[in-house]
């Protein structure tokens, strides 16, 4: 009897055994422990990758308008966006792969903003927040407004609200993850105002008219209101 | 006591004991007169447009002038019109304005950027969206839409289904030859902006750089510029218009930018409001300049430091407690759209004893909580280092370039428009205007900070008076019209002490449901004026400080 005892206590799990002996219980994960004897799942590369790519996102820094208020109270205390991994700013285009648009997008900042999409590396991901990057909120009557984000760049979530709350946003941050992880992608704008050389512009009353101000290599964007929805 | 009512100024021409003489005025400025206007807030002179120099230099050195508070510019059936509303930083009541008539076809005349500084910006911007010319301004160009823009938009002849190109030019190769100038080929051009972690939103500054020093700087606005003043003037009076202060200065001033459209509406309307509704809404105004401070600092902070942990935390930590209470009055975070013509939404929620529990609470934690700012950021010797003594900005460029709150009182300049020119509860309540002399960045979040204490003062005293207030006198809106109408051709400008500083809104009535003309004096805008100033001579570290303490909101620069 108690030599089976002490057999049953002297006994290593087979995770104990695999781990060998020395490490650190902080190795020792939820995860790991339900996996069990057998550390290894099998899935497909590219389903692994978008679960990776969901649950690890880097958000652009980015801030336009008002709802760029409460998109710091997002990332700040309280709300705190990191808890669902997604909660690194990133100053710079080239280390993001999700711009959370938040605000008024109006002439003179679309090319920059269309600039700045450019600049991310692929997948890159669009958070549309608030209703001025849904069609142009209150201000859509504004000559100066552009009706919506997506007719600069391809947005995969539209937040509503002026502005949405924090827990509108991380709602709409883990709808992403969702999309993310099930490999689903945003269609591709329907009428995008696109970045262009000004001399391959059509040649009507307007483009003659600044051609001595604008060099043919300058890289412009055209804005036909007159068509906006 | 700061408080106490000062003695008129009565050393200036054309002032007595009753305020301002406008026939004595009228003397001195003589033949430059072609007539006289009567607006709700002060006289106005029609002048000469050839003489606009010589009035404004008259009036700012002998009849003291000193504050060009914002210049409108408006387009009517048979002229233009440009109105230069002055003011004394002595004792803003006294105003006067100077209206320039100009001809429909060949809308020009004289600028009054020689005389007044900060009238450079606000002439850019009359050119850009009405289209008058200023002749012999020293930089006649767009300020706000593109510059490749077509017609201007304020103007009664503008289509705006009229197709628009935008150039992205700004992305030159800095060390291309002609960025350099040519007798100084050290110098280097730099873009700071408009996407960029520390311009506080989407400003752009261009720089020009010798060695680490700026020898140039034009801070370029209006990639926020979302037509603010014609939303304005495509809503009626009653309703539409009051959720767009909101989103001017969208830092949770919310209340103090709906204050100054309602201040100026009800003067333009003559309505009165009950005394109940004035303590709510200084109460909540001032909830609104802590939620706002709160964010300034610790935006600062952020940009000081570069840390986005610590202080930043703690600003923001400060600043929810402030946006819940304001969320449990007024039912939102941010766009609060409580204020109504008359008085506000709704009273206080219920249970009021849990609410009053609730502020006081706040209130009783606040001087812990500052007592921390002071050793994290005030007392820290890195910051201290990094503040104190650069971006200075000396009184009297502050006046000239026509800068307000915390940046005007940072630098010693004694003007509240809260104690000046009382509204709202503010001359009954026991409070004091913060004043720093260091001109530099440090004393201007120094004041900020301290204004912090001010504010709980102020809303602590709003608490003991609502809880005592009779239950049967709680009328929190007067009986105003369903469709208000004011009375035709009446114009008014009236300014209120926002978040940023004074915030003034000039309106003109046409006699129908909806302004004529809206134009809003946004302080960001006048404050960010200066900020060339600051930093010339500096390095672009201190530049970014300058800013940061300059506090802009891109909303209202650009609005």
């Amino acid at each position: 009897m108690s030599s089976d005892q002490t057999k049953l206590a002297d006994a290593q799990s087979t995770q104990e055994a695999r781990m060998g002996s020395g490490a650190d219980d902080r190795f020792n994960s939820k995860l790991r422990e339900a996996f069990g004897s057998t550390p290894f799942i099998l899935t497909k590369f590219d389903k692994f990758m978008n679960w990776v790519r969901g649950s690890s996102m880097f958000m652009l820094q980015f801030g336009i308008a008002c709802c760029s208020i409460e998109m710091i109270h997002t990332y700040a205390i309280k709300h705190d966006l990191d808890r669902f991994g997604a909660g690194v700013p990133r100053a710079s285009p080239r280390q993001a792969d999700v711009i959370i648009v938040p605000g008024t997008i109006v002439s003179k900042f679309a090319p920059r903003m269309k600039r700045v999409y450019d600049q991310m590396p692929e997948p890159k991901f669009v958070v549309s927040m608030g209703s001025c990057t849904v069609s142009g909120g209150p201000f859509q009557e504004g000559y100066n407004v552009v009706k919506g984000a997506e007719e600069v760049i391809p947005c995969d979530i539209h937040v509503p609200g002026c502005p949405p709350r924090p827990e509108a946003l991380i709602y709409g941050v883990a709808k992403l993850q969702e999309r993310i992880a099930e490999g689903e992608s945003s269609p591709v704008t329907v009428k995008p105002y696109e970045l262009e050389q000004f001399g391959d512009l059509e040649q009507d009353e307007l483009v003659q008219k600044l051609a001595d101000q604008i060099d043919e290599e300058d890289l412009v964007m055209r804005y036909n209101w007159g068509d906006s929805p | 006591m700061s408080l106490e009512k000062r003695t008129p100024v009565v050393d200036d021409v054309g002032v007595t004991e009753d305020g301002v003489d406008y026939d004595a005025l009228a003397d001195l400025l003589g033949d430059s007169i072609i007539d006289r206007e009567h607006h709700v807030n002060a006289e106005g002179f029609v002048i000469r447009p050839d003489d606009v120099q010589s009035v404004l230099r008259t009036l700012k050195d002998e009849a003291g002038f000193d504050h060009c508070s914002c210049v409108t510019a408006q387009d009517y059936d048979d002229r233009y019109e440009s109105i230069y509303h002055l003011k004394k930083y002595r004792d803003p009541t006294q105003e006067v304005s100077v209206v320039v008539p100009t001809p429909k076809d060949d809308p020009r005349h004289q600028t009054g950027s020689d005389v007044y500084e900060t009238a450079n910006w606000h002439e850019r911007e009359a050119y850009d969206l009405v289209g008058i010319e200023y002749d012999d301004h020293p930089d006649q160009r767009r300020i706000l839409l593109p510059e490749t823009w077509q017609g201007h938009p304020l103007s009664q002849d503008f289509n705006q289904d009229q197709p628009q190109v935008v150039s992205l030019r700004e992305h030159a190769n800095p060390l291309q030859d002609d960025k350099q100038s040519p007798d100084d080929p050290d110098t280097m051009f730099i873009n700071i902006g408009p996407h960029h972690p520390a311009t506080h939103g989407v400003l752009h500054v261009k720089t020009v750089l010798d060695g680490e020093q700026i020898v140039d700087i034009d801070p370029d606005i209006g990639y926020l510029h979302r037509c603010e003043e014609q939303m304005c003037q495509q809503g009626t009076y009653r309703h539409q218009i009051m959720p767009y202060p909101d989103r001017w200065d969208y830092i949770s001033a919310g209340i103090l930018n709906e204050w100054a459209y309602a201040r100026a509406a009800e003067d333009l309307a003559d309505i009165e409001v009950p005394e109940y509704a004035q303590v709510i809404r200084t109460m909540s105004a001032e909830m609104c300049r802590i939620a706002s401070h709160s964010l300034a600092l610790a935006t600062f902070a952020l940009d000081v430091f570069g840390d986005f942990t610590a202080v930043f935390q703690y600003g923001i930590r400060d600043r929810e407690i402030a946006q819940d209470l304001l969320e449990d009055l007024t039912g939102q975070r941010l766009m609060f759209n409580y204020l109504r013509l008359g008085g506000v939404a709704w009273d206080l929620p219920e249970p009021r004893e849990e609410y009053f529990e609730k502020i006081r609470d706040f209130l009783d934690d606040l001087p812990e909580k500052l007592a921390e700012y002071h050793d994290l950021v005030t007392g820290n010797e890195i910051f201290q280092m990094r503040c104190v003594d650069t971006g200075i900005l000396t009184p009297e460029k502050v006046k000239d370039y026509g800068a307000t709150g915390p940046v005007a009182r940072g630098s010693g300049v004694d003007y509240d428009l809260r104690r000046d020119d009382p509204y709202g509860y503010y001359d009954e309540l026991d409070w004091d205007v913060v004043t720093e002399d260091g001109c530099d960045n440090f004393s201007r979040v120094l004041v900020r900070l301290r204004e912090l204490e001010e504010s709980a003062r102020i809303i602590e005293q709003c608490v003991d008076l609502l809880e005592e207030w009779p239950e049967d006198d709680r009328t929190i809106q007067a009986n105003v019209p369903r469709t208000l109408k004011p009375d035709p051709d009446r114009e008014i400008y009236r300014a209120v002490e926002g978040a940023k500083g004074e915030l003034g809104i000039y309106i003109r009535s046409d006699g129908t449901d909806k302004p004529a003309r809206f134009k809003i004096r946004s302080p960001c805008f006048s404050n960010l004026q200066s900020l060339a100033e600051m930093s010339e001579g500096e390095y672009i570290p201190d530049m970014i400080a300058s800013l940061g303490s300059l506090d802009i909101v891109l909303g209202e620069v650009d609005r």
